[in-house]
């Protein structure tokens, strides 16, 4: 009898074994599963998904929401938000549009400074109310959302900037060896963000101060710097997706952006980066901001509505969501 | 061996992703009984308790109650049942007060559903009464010691006709007096005919309080009989399946070197005008009720929380830690009493835990250096002797036996030289808590020096080489030698 049981016993730990592993390689690999899945239904569908071209252009259609996705990642694993991303990615467009104008060819680097300084003096005013006087993140940057909306049209007195010089257009239409600019800027900014995370104190400290701030500050580490750093980094990429964004429409509007910060936080969150901090990946967020892209892209191809496109794109996220909560129950 | 037997366990089995949990879970509670369910981290103990409230579903066995064969698929079902819990992580609602949480769920009600606040405030206070608790019903719970709020937990269960209750680890969170009061409420449930299952790590608890008992072992049940029949010393050994060396094994001695010096130390309204010294060599201990300050004063000790008043001096140095930045670069390290609030990265690996507080010095121009960190981290396995298949396991899988070794891990890697323990062995088991004594006596050698602070009296007695008693934020007495008792630890402090 006691053979007997054990025998059972045994082969069952051996198949729950494997759907360990299974749930294991999932968790870690299920995003770029879905990801590949997703193209292979696409190219299917439609014989030019696979297109160089379209790809190049899903790409390019994704850098700016990808550039924004990235800071939002780092906000949102020290169990922050950042609201304000669209709004600040206005202003900065703004601003960088301002002295970018066509008679000043020769001097790229003001506008560029300009740029990623609007944006970074705004998340630093972001994270000194989370940081030093604890804001609520959320609070916050919706103040901020709206506070930096009314600094863009105050600015430009409501009117777009437009005429802007070549040399500035090239940041948003330019290509390197046939690659669009804004496609090598967000590569750059992910493999950054990446090593960031991955190889550096200060990712560490991201982590472990979403993880458990108590326990971290009891660590000797400087909790209010990390969260004070994390929205001035989300600042300064709202800064260059400004740069981006106002190179590429050929214009700086006030109104650009309206809504932005929802596909950042979405890009996020289907990548898999929990709300409550300390886990995730930005690996993820690469994938979260693709299958975004992919969606609006292949919906476009097959000509479905761009009204579908929103119903499908939020039924993701909520997916998305359900899949991870149900894997940490399993745990 | 008369009063029927209320709840009948037997061969329950039950695995996690494969990994066998519990392999033959069994429990026999009779009325009007305490049963001590007894074993270490890990024994299984905690699996078969979720699966009696329901909270996990069980893969094979039979739990009868009353010769019925029973199957809660959630607390719901096992509380209409009569099975209750009251748990190590309480769950009221602070906002509301004593009655609405009493009552959380089945309120009484009148027309179109209203609550009936007179009616429910009667009840509870009757209910209160009844239970000869000193207990407002219209005491907010935020405003209540953890020790009252297990009361109310325990009102809560028997107003839902509880006829089996569950206490896992009551007594880790409250001081001697609360336990008294718990002990007593303990008997008067037992006169009912209630039937309690008990779970602590204290022995000296089980023996006062318990009628029968259970031991488990690597998830099987290995004996079970009355407390009367078992003496500590069998019950320890088959708790952990080996024999114990020496419990408090003293190495260091307290020399007339003095390493910290503290003078008037206050922070409002939790201690005023502390005053010490701490010798290298010494474990100075710190006893004194929930509430008498003294895990503020540690707080501020480490910088973590500003003082008012006072000074402090290492060495002769002036120290004023304003973080615990401060604190680590002038040698001091804290384990805190809360390991899941303020000590551990729970979803962080074991690795990163330890060197949490010690990145700067595995890392160089802000790069980690992951050999490096492996280095520092692995050799603390063995060195403490805790149980992992490696350094990048998460350490919420781990027990709190092994998880307070990997707190201990990380603050050695800082290489303190004053080391703040506050209660450095809550839910631990009996073998782990003695690894943690023999470490805390090897510690305290060559120039360093702990300060621990304990509400279990056998431990401050058995480790500390002096005495601080803290009463409502003062310093109350200073015991050591032939004075450190505990008659004198319990006058002092209350």
């Amino acid at each position: 009898m006691p053979q007997h049981t054990s025998l059972i016993s045994s082969e069952t730990t051996s198949t729950k074994k494997s759907q360990r592993t299974l749930a294991t390689f999932m968790s870690d690999y299920g995003i770029m599963v879905a990801f590949i899945a997703l193209c292979v239904v696409l190219s299917i569908a439609s014989p030019y998904f696979l297109g160089v071209s379209n790809l190049l252009n899903v790409l390019r259609q994704v850098s700016i929401n990808g550039v924004l996705a990235i800071g939002m990642t780092f906000v949102i694993l020290t169990r922050g938000i950042d609201l304000s991303v669209g709004s600040m990615m206005a202003f900065a467009a703004i601003v960088a549009a301002s002295f970018a104008g066509a008679s000043a060819d020769s001097a790229l680097i003001l506008p560029i400074l300009m740029g990623l300084g609007a944006g970074l003096a705004l998340g630093c005013i972001n994270g000194v109310m989370v940081a030093r006087f604890a804001i609520p993140p959320f609070v916050m940057t919706l103040g901020m959302l709206s506070m930096a909306r009314g600094l863009t049209y105050i600015y430009s007195d409501g009117m777009p900037i437009s005429s802007l010089s070549s040399s500035f257009l090239w940041l948003g239409q330019g290509t390197v060896a046939g690659i669009p600019v804004p496609v090598l800027l967000f590569a750059a900014i992910f493999l950054l963000a990446w090593f960031t995370l991955r190889y550096t104190a200060f990712g560490r400290y991201v982590y472990a101060v979403g993880g458990n701030p108590t326990a971290s500050r009891l660590s000797g580490i400087n909790v209010r710097g990390i969260i004070f750093a994390v929205y001035a980094i989300s600042g300064t990429l709202c800064g260059l997706a400004g740069l981006m964004i106002a190179a590429r429409t050929s214009a700086a509007l006030p109104q650009a952006g309206v809504a932005y910060e929802l596909d950042a936080i979405a890009a996020v969150v289907i990548g898999g980066t929990s709300l409550a901090g300390g886990k995730g990946r930005i690996i993820g967020t690469l994938f979260g901001v693709l299958i975004i892209g992919v969606i609006n892209n292949g919906l476009d191809l097959l000509g479905v509505s761009s009204f579908y496109q929103q119903l499908v794109k939020g039924a993701i996220i909520v997916v998305a969501v359900m899949l991870d909560r149900s894997r940490e129950a399993n745990d | 061996m008369s009063s029927p037997t209320l709840l009948h366990a037997e061969g329950i089995t039950k695995s996690f992703s494969g990994v066998p949990a519990l392999t033959d879970g069994r429990l026999a509670l009779r009325a009007g009984t305490v049963h001590a369910l007894c074993g270490g981290n890990g024994a299984g103990k905690s699996t078969l308790l979720n699966i009696l409230m329901g909270i996990l579903k069980r893969d094979g066995g039979t739990v009868m109650m009353d010769d019925y064969e029973v199957h809660f698929d959630n607390p719901h079902e096992a509380l209409k049942a009569g099975v209750a819990i009251i748990s190590q992580e309480l769950e009221p609602v602070p906002e509301m007060n004593v009655a609405e949480n009493i009552y959380l769920g089945r309120e009484p009600r009148r027309n179109f559903g209203l609550i009936d606040h007179h009616a429910m405030h009667d009840q509870a206070a009757e209910l209160l009464r009844s239970l000869e608790l000193g207990l407002s019903p219209k005491t907010k719970l935020g405003d209540l010691s953890i020790a009252d709020i297990q009361m109310v937990e325990i009102a809560r269960a028997i107003s839902r006709d509880a006829r089996v209750i569950i206490m896992d680890e009551p007594t880790s969170a409250i001081g001697e007096n609360e336990t008294e009061l718990l002990f007593k409420a303990i008997e008067r449930l037992k006169a009912r005919g209630t039937g309690i299952i008990y779970v602590s790590h204290r022995m000296n608890e089980l023996f006062r309080i318990a009628d029968e008992y259970t031991i488990m072992r690597d998830g099987a049940y290995i004996e079970s009989g009355s407390m009367v029949e078992i003496n500590r010393h069998r019950l320890i050994t088959t708790v952990l399946g080996k024999e114990l060396n020496e419990e408090f094994a003293k190495l260091n001695v307290p020399s007339e070197n003095i390493l910290l010096e503290i003078e008037g130390y206050s922070r409002e309204s939790a201690f005023q005008d502390i005053s010490l010294q701490l010798k290298s060599g010494e474990i100075l201990g710190i006893f004194g009720l929930m509430g008498s300050g003294r895990s503020e004063f540690l707080d501020a000790l480490f910088g973590a929380t500003p003082v008012n008043k006072g000074t402090a001096r290492i060495n002769g140095n002036n120290y004023q830690p304003r973080h615990p930045a401060d604190a680590m670069r002038s040698g001091f390290a804290y384990v805190t009493e809360d390991r899941k609030g303020s000590g551990l990265v729970m979803d962080a690996s074991i690795k990163r835990n330890i060197t949490l507080a010690s990145i700067p010095d595995v890392s160089r121009f802000g790069l980690i250096n992951e050999p490096k960190e492996n280095c520092a981290a692995l050799p603390f396995l063995s060195k403490l002797q805790i149980k992992a298949s490696s350094i990048d396991m998460p350490v919420k899988q781990m027990s709190g036996g092994n998880q307070q070794k990997v707190v201990l891990a990380k603050w050695l890697q800082t290489n303190p030289s004053i080391l703040l323990l506050d209660e450095p062995t809550r839910g631990v088991d009996v073998g782990a808590k003695r690894e943690i004594y023999a470490f805390m006596s090897k510690f305290a050698r060559d120039g360093r020096a702990i300060i621990m602070t304990s509400s279990e009296i056998p431990e401050v007695l058995g480790m500390s080489d002096r005495v601080i008693v803290f009463r409502k934020g003062r310093v109350s007495g200073v015991l050591s030698g032939n004075d450190l008792s505990q008659e004198n630890l319990v006058k002092l402090s209350s």
